[in-house]
């Protein structure tokens, strides 16, 4: 029994409810950050396997543009969580609750 | 391929990258304001010359054609009122004025991107490029709230693109193909319409451009980051955010999924209904009025996802429309709302006490863009709401109609609350309310709009048509 795309679907799945768990679990906001990138390399195994099975190369294209966009998201998203710390000394998403979530 | 086509956003992008050259040598921060509306011309007047090509580029990833041009001009007026209204409210950021202005311009670029594309990776890019300028501007106050407005923002925008990637992957992976036009092709050809993976394809779409409309049950963020974040932003991000995900919607559903048409049409319909519903009830109790244009936006998007519903080129037409009008009203009551919270430095509503008599002229504006956003003729919002509503009648969405005019009547009721807190109420102090002279340009350019719109819509109209009628092959 080979590898077919239908595990690489599976994994890419399971994956990406890995990820949306730690986003609405987790309080560390650093720890959400890092649970976003989990899903999107989610989305990138299903990209990639899509395309290997399809014979076509757009979907490794895709995926590069998510890497870097994604390098460029988390970069911002570090600087807002420093800018917070230094005002609350916190990073716990909880105590962000100036204004109603 | 012609770079011409690519020529408003190119030059749109040198004029951010001047601005922030010019920040480094300037010592009149000012001026860098001055720069930028002026120099919104040269894309502007790129934009005007190319009306009435349809043509394509980069291997069909770029289209211009009326849609796509109409939508450019729309960003670049708005983002000339916003950084108009800006100079008043620059000072909390004195010595950022050149970042600000630069990011608020790159975040248009890629709203022109987002309007022009046909093709899902060039989509995602531009959806991005917009979106990570609109986060580091929530957060520029860099004070408790705007920090935290632009952390939740993120987090929950990443959390959006990647739904919306997932399901960009399983249209990707039916199809074999990003191009909107071969997808659309595709699912006929191989028959997918019945696929359940290309309906959870759908949704996740769905549910990642909602997050952009502030479509409810993805509309959490809206009312954090509508408080938190600096005025100006705000007003942008109420409008020309919102416009730009209808565009992006617009071009996705209607040019991919038209043969799959019945099952969207539906979702629409009911995420219609419901979000119209949450924004209007929830409004009523909010005391920051901030806070309360952030739910009525939420309110809006139930009402021009009406025009999603219809699925038809009426409905599109009437969509298109209703995100002019809704575009000077909304601008306008922010413009408002920067002055006098700038004096009053206070966004409650019950601090509005009495303003007409402290700034007679900024207090008729505000009143009238709430007029006009509760749909009362002659403003813009009655028409507005008078042609998308006919619109979903004429695809036979009458119970959504119903429901969108019980809504309207709700509506009325905290809209007008704050006309009567303002014109009724006990002034608070007898100090005058100060604005400068870009401001109120702006503001008197916001309401002209409203009121000429409401009054001879029909030019407009026309343009409306002309551009929803480029969705349909």
């Amino acid at each position: 029994m080979g590898v077919g795309l239908e595990h690489f679907l599976i994994l890419s799945a399971v994956l990406f409810a890995i990820g949306l768990y730690g986003v609405l679990a987790k309080k560390n906001a650093v720890v959400i950050l890092m649970s976003i990138e989990i899903m999107l390399s989610a989305v990138n195994i299903a990209m990639v396997a899509f395309s290997r099975y399809s014979q076509s190369i757009t979907g490794q294209v895709f995926v590069i543009f998510i890497m870097v966009v994604a390098a460029a998201e988390a970069a911002v998203g570090l600087a807002l969580i420093i800018a917070i710390y230094r005002r609350r000394k916190t990073v716990d998403a909880e105590k962000f609750d100036l204004m109603k979530w | 391929m012609n770079i011409y086509l690519l020529s408003p956003e190119i030059s749109l992008l040198a004029l951010a990258l001047v601005v922030i050259l010019l920040d480094l040598f300037m010592d009149r921060k000012w001026l860098l304001g001055v720069v930028s509306v002026v120099g919104l011309i040269v894309p502007a007047a790129f934009t005007v010359a190319l009306w009435g090509t349809n043509q394509t580029a980069f291997g069909g990833a770029l289209v211009v054609d009326q849609f796509s041009l109409f939508f450019k001009l729309f960003f670049l007026v708005v983002v000339a009122l916003v950084i108009l209204s800006s100079t008043d409210y620059a000072h909390k950021f004195a010595a950022f004025r050149g970042e600000y202005y630069a990011i608020l311009l790159l975040a248009t670029t890629g709203m022109m991107l987002m309007a022009s594309t046909r093709e899902l990776i060039s989509i995602y890019v531009a959806l991005e490029l917009t979106g990570i300028s609109l986060y580091v501007l929530t957060g520029f106050l860099k004070d408790d709230k705007s920090s935290e407005a632009g952390l939740k923002y993120l987090l929950l925008g990443a959390v959006a693109s990647a739904v919306l990637l997932y399901g960009m992957a399983l249209v990707f992976g039916l199809t074999g193909t990003t191009h909107l036009r071969e997808i659309a092709t595709a699912i006929s050809a191989e028959g997918l319409l019945s696929s359940p993976a290309l309906l959870m394809g759908i949704v996740l779409l769905v549910a990642g451009f909602g997050f952009k409309i502030a479509a409810v049950p993805f509309q959490m963020w809206v009312p954090d980051v509508y408080e938190g974040a600096p005025t100006p932003v705000t007003a942008y991000l109420s409008v020309a955010s919102k416009a730009a995900g209808f565009a992006v919607i617009l071009r996705v559903f209607y040019e991919a999924l038209g043969p799959a048409s019945l099952d969207w049409g539906m979702i629409f319909a009911v995420i219609a209904a419901i979000t119209m519903t949450v924004g209007n009830v929830v409004a009523i109790a909010q005391s920051n009025i901030k806070r309360m244009l952030g739910y009525s936006s939420i309110a809006q998007a139930g009402y021009l996802m009406i025009g999603l519903a219809a699925a038809s080129t009426t409905g599109s037409s009437a969509l298109v429309f209703f995100l002019v009008c809704y575009a000077f009203t909304n601008l306008g009551a922010f413009i408002a709302i920067i002055a006098i919270s700038n004096k009053i430095d206070s966004d409650q509503i019950a601090d509005y006490s009495g303003m007409a008599r402290r700034a007679p002229l900024l207090s008729l504006a505000l009143a009238l863009c709430l007029i006009s956003l509760a749909g009362i003729p002659p403003t813009a919002g009655f028409m507005a709401k008078l042609y998308i509503f006919s619109a979903g009648i004429d695809s036979g969405l009458v119970w959504l109609v119903i429901i969108a005019v019980i809504n309207t009547v709700i509506a009325a009721y905290y809209y007008l609350r704050v006309v009567r807190v303002i014109y009724l109420g006990a002034p608070l102090s007898e100090e005058r309310v100060p604005s400068s002279g870009a401001l109120r340009a702006a503001l008197s350019f916001a309401c002209l709009g409203v009121l000429a719109l409401g009054i001879y819509p029909w030019m407009v109209l026309r343009i409306a048509e002309v551009a929803a009628s480029m969705l349909l092959p």
